[in-house]
């Protein structure tokens, strides 16, 4: 009989179905996801490495402000989004752009916030994703206030809250979980670990045998499962959404990936790391391994690749042509959204500048 | 209904309980709220009258407390927290500033966060270290929260009534040295609302601008200068933010002489704030520069020295003895 803290602590490795070669692993508590969603999978994790590679070139032509990329974290981005229902909740942080899109948010109005033209492109309510957090682990617990406000209206509704393995080290993290787990919130913590909160390593942010574990001393069961596994995602992730569905309350899951890339374009990743340490990591690259699951499974061919390839291609050049888009934000927007009603003092002010506005077009 | 004589506490535990019986959106949680009521008793009785889904105790930890109240005003809810003492919001500060103040900016007027967050703030009561703060600055200075102090047993109601209907987030500032003074009072949402100052005295010869704990000293001081021959003006600014500069200027400018009297500390303060709006929009009306009565610039002192903080009654008869008077 196991105890109740052997119940809440992950497994020994991170859950893993495909390895990175391709080869099947097969889990006695984690079944394999169903081919039609490994192949709609495998679909989104090419375009979420188009949207990458794209908006990375589209800061370097000066089109985006700054792009924090996803790149060898799709398997996480895409698995997160796929394993929710419309009625769920997504909170995603900055790096999340990919998840964003696969959730089915326009990727122009997802890019708004990285453009620079408003802080936020897109309406939360449309495909119930919260805006983009840029302070660390604050949406947390945002999203447990959704799911107890789901659960107090009847609603059959679970929160996915992301967040990387720099969060952790926050308070709000350690306070949406207590108040995730004291109010018995349907939400799943999806920690996205890809070993660097900016230049510091995990060692320095925490000493924990994994992230995974930090959900005992809440009484949450922790998992955790292959990053670069979209398989293994999918069905660690759609457990613990299962399970917080069925009122079984919060869960965690730790996903062990690898930041490939810089933090942003402003980072010098030499500075801290070796070249020779990147290497492995792109071999366990999430596309390649599954692209060879499924190819030897016979699930996947060419006609699926080029399909693919063309949606990739298409949402790359959708987001060049909208990016090269001179956009002109309406500076009256600036007091328009403060209050539903400006107060007396932003009326003046917006005055103010649409006086000045106007002498500088005379 | 008949008039009651009533505490501000009552006053503002009527008011939850109004707020909540009119629509049950409305949630009221934090820390000791529940069976307690409160440590001030402010939400006495709420859970056994709505039930744990509607007054609830939380885990300690304000930043989850404002956090969560995020949350569930983006799921449709209108929560209503408690800060437990002014100085246990800090925990709550970034919450409050990056999200709470500005969601509706974020996300372009598509996402509302009607929260009310209730907190007994300033000093008076003989408290100990952290739990005295007058911290409305902090507040008033983030674009996207709206800021007001209740001095009165009725406006303690109307303001609260008005804050949890507001669609916008409202940082409500108990003055808890207030909540046993008792009036006779006919409780109900009352004209004006939040944004408007009102004048509590008239008078001729010098304004009074006061919020909070000080309009008693400020109206007490005004009877105390009556007895002498001189005739103050008392004005409550209500509503920090928005501010009503039309009264408070108008007032100023009927007298040609003002004092802002603040508990909170004077240096880049309210106080100062309102010094600076009333100078700007009424130099040629005035005699003298305005002056202020405040807390010093240091933290709130301990219990026993507390009285050398506050401002009193003879600070500011002292301060509108200085405005200049031509006879004197």
């Amino acid at each position: 009989m196991t105890t109740v803290e052997e119940q809440l602590l992950p497994s020994a490795d991170p859950v893993q179905l495909v390895d990175e070669h391709g080869k099947r692993h097969d889990n006695p508590q984690y079944g394999m996801p169903p081919v039609e969603a490994l192949v709609d999978g495998y679909a989104q994790l090419v375009v979420g490495r188009r949207i990458n590679d794209q908006a990375s070139a589209l800061v370097r032509q000066g089109r985006l402000a700054v792009y924090p990329s996803s790149h060898g974290q799709e398997a996480c981005q895409v698995a997160a989004t796929m394993v929710l229902g419309e009625q769920d909740w997504l909170f995603p942080t900055y790096r999340d752009t990919v998840s964003i899109v696969s959730r089915g948010v326009d990727p122009i109005e997802t890019l708004t916030l990285l453009r620079g033209d408003w802080h936020s492109g897109y309406d939360p309510y449309e495909r119930k994703v919260a805006p983009q957090s840029t302070p660390l682990a604050t949406q947390l617990i945002h999203a447990v206030g959704v799911a107890h406000a789901a659960r107090l209206k009847g609603e059959d509704t679970v929160v996915m809250a992301l967040c990387g393995d720099g969060a952790t080290s926050e308070g709000d993290f350690h306070e949406a979980l207590n108040f995730a787990a004291v109010f018995k919130a349907p939400v799943v913590f999806f920690i996205q670990n890809n070993e660097y909160a900016i230049s510091v390593p995990l060692a320095r942010q925490t000493v924990a045998p994994s992230l995974a574990h930090k959900g005992i001393g809440y009484g949450i069961p922790g998992e955790r499962a292959d990053g670069n596994d979209l398989a293994g995602l999918l069905s660690v992730l759609g457990s613990a959404v299962a399970k917080a569905r069925a009122g079984e309350g919060p869960q965690l899951v730790e996903a062990h990936t690898y930041r490939v890339q810089a933090h942003t374009n402003a980072d010098d990743a030499t500075r801290y790391r070796n070249e020779a340490e990147v290497q492995p990591w792109l071999e366990r690259d999430p596309l390649k391994r599954l692209d060879a699951y499924l190819t030897t499974e016979g699930l996947l061919d060419d006609a699926h690749r080029s399909e693919a390839t063309a949606v990739a291609d298409k949402v790359a050049e959708d987001l060049r042509v909208g990016l090269m888009q001179e956009v002109s934000p309406d500076p009256a927007e600036l007091f328009a959204h403060l209050y539903a009603t400006p107060t007396p003092q932003l009326v003046e002010q917006a005055a103010f500048l649409q006086d000045e506005l106007s002498r500088e077009e005379a | 209904m008949a008039h009651e004589k009533l505490s501000m506490a009552q006053a503002l535990n009527q008011a939850l309980r109004d707020a909540m019986k009119a629509d049950d959106t409305v949630l009221m949680f934090g820390e000791d709220v529940g069976a307690l009521g409160g440590v001030f008793r402010i939400t006495d009785g709420l859970t056994a009258e709505f039930g744990e889904d509607r007054c609830f105790d939380t885990p300690l930890a304000e930043s989850g407390i404002v956090g969560m109240a995020v949350g569930l005003a983006m799921n449709g809810m209108r929560p209503v927290v408690e800060m437990q003492f002014d100085a246990f919001g800090y925990p709550a500060f970034e919450q409050v500033v990056s999200h709470v103040a500005k969601m509706r900016n974020r996300t372009r007027g598509k996402v509302s966060l009607p929260i009310v967050i209730r907190m007994p703030y300033a000093g008076g009561i003989g408290g100990v270290e952290h739990h005295c703060d007058s911290s409305e600055s902090y507040y008033a200075h983030t674009p996207g929260l709206t800021v007001v102090a209740p001095s009165t047993v009725a406006d303690a109601y109307t303001l609260l009534r008005r804050a949890i209907e507001f669609p916008d987030p409202v940082i409500f500032m108990e003055p808890k040295k207030l909540y046993w003074a008792k009036e006779e009072v006919d409780l109900g949402v009352a004209e004006p609302g939040i944004g408007t100052a009102v004048v509590r005295r008239e008078g001729t010869d010098a304004t009074l601008i006061a919020y909070g704990p000080s309009v008693p000293i400020a109206l007490e001081a005004a009877s105390a200068a009556a007895a002498e021959g001189r005739s103050l003006q008392v004005v409550d600014v209500r509503s920090i933010v928005p501010f009503d500069d039309s009264t408070v200027c108008e007032a100023v400018r009927s007298t040609g002489r003002a004092v802002v009297v603040a508990e909170a500390s004077g240096f880049a303060s309210v106080s100062s704030e309102i010094v600076a709006r009333v100078t700007e929009r009424c130099f040629h009306s005035l005699a003298a520069p305005i002056r202020r009565v405040t807390g010093f610039d240091i933290p709130y002192p301990p219990p026993k020295l507390e009285r050398h903080q506050l401002p009193g009654v003879d600070r500011i008869l002292d301060a509108v003895d200085s405005l200049q008077w031509e006879d004197s």
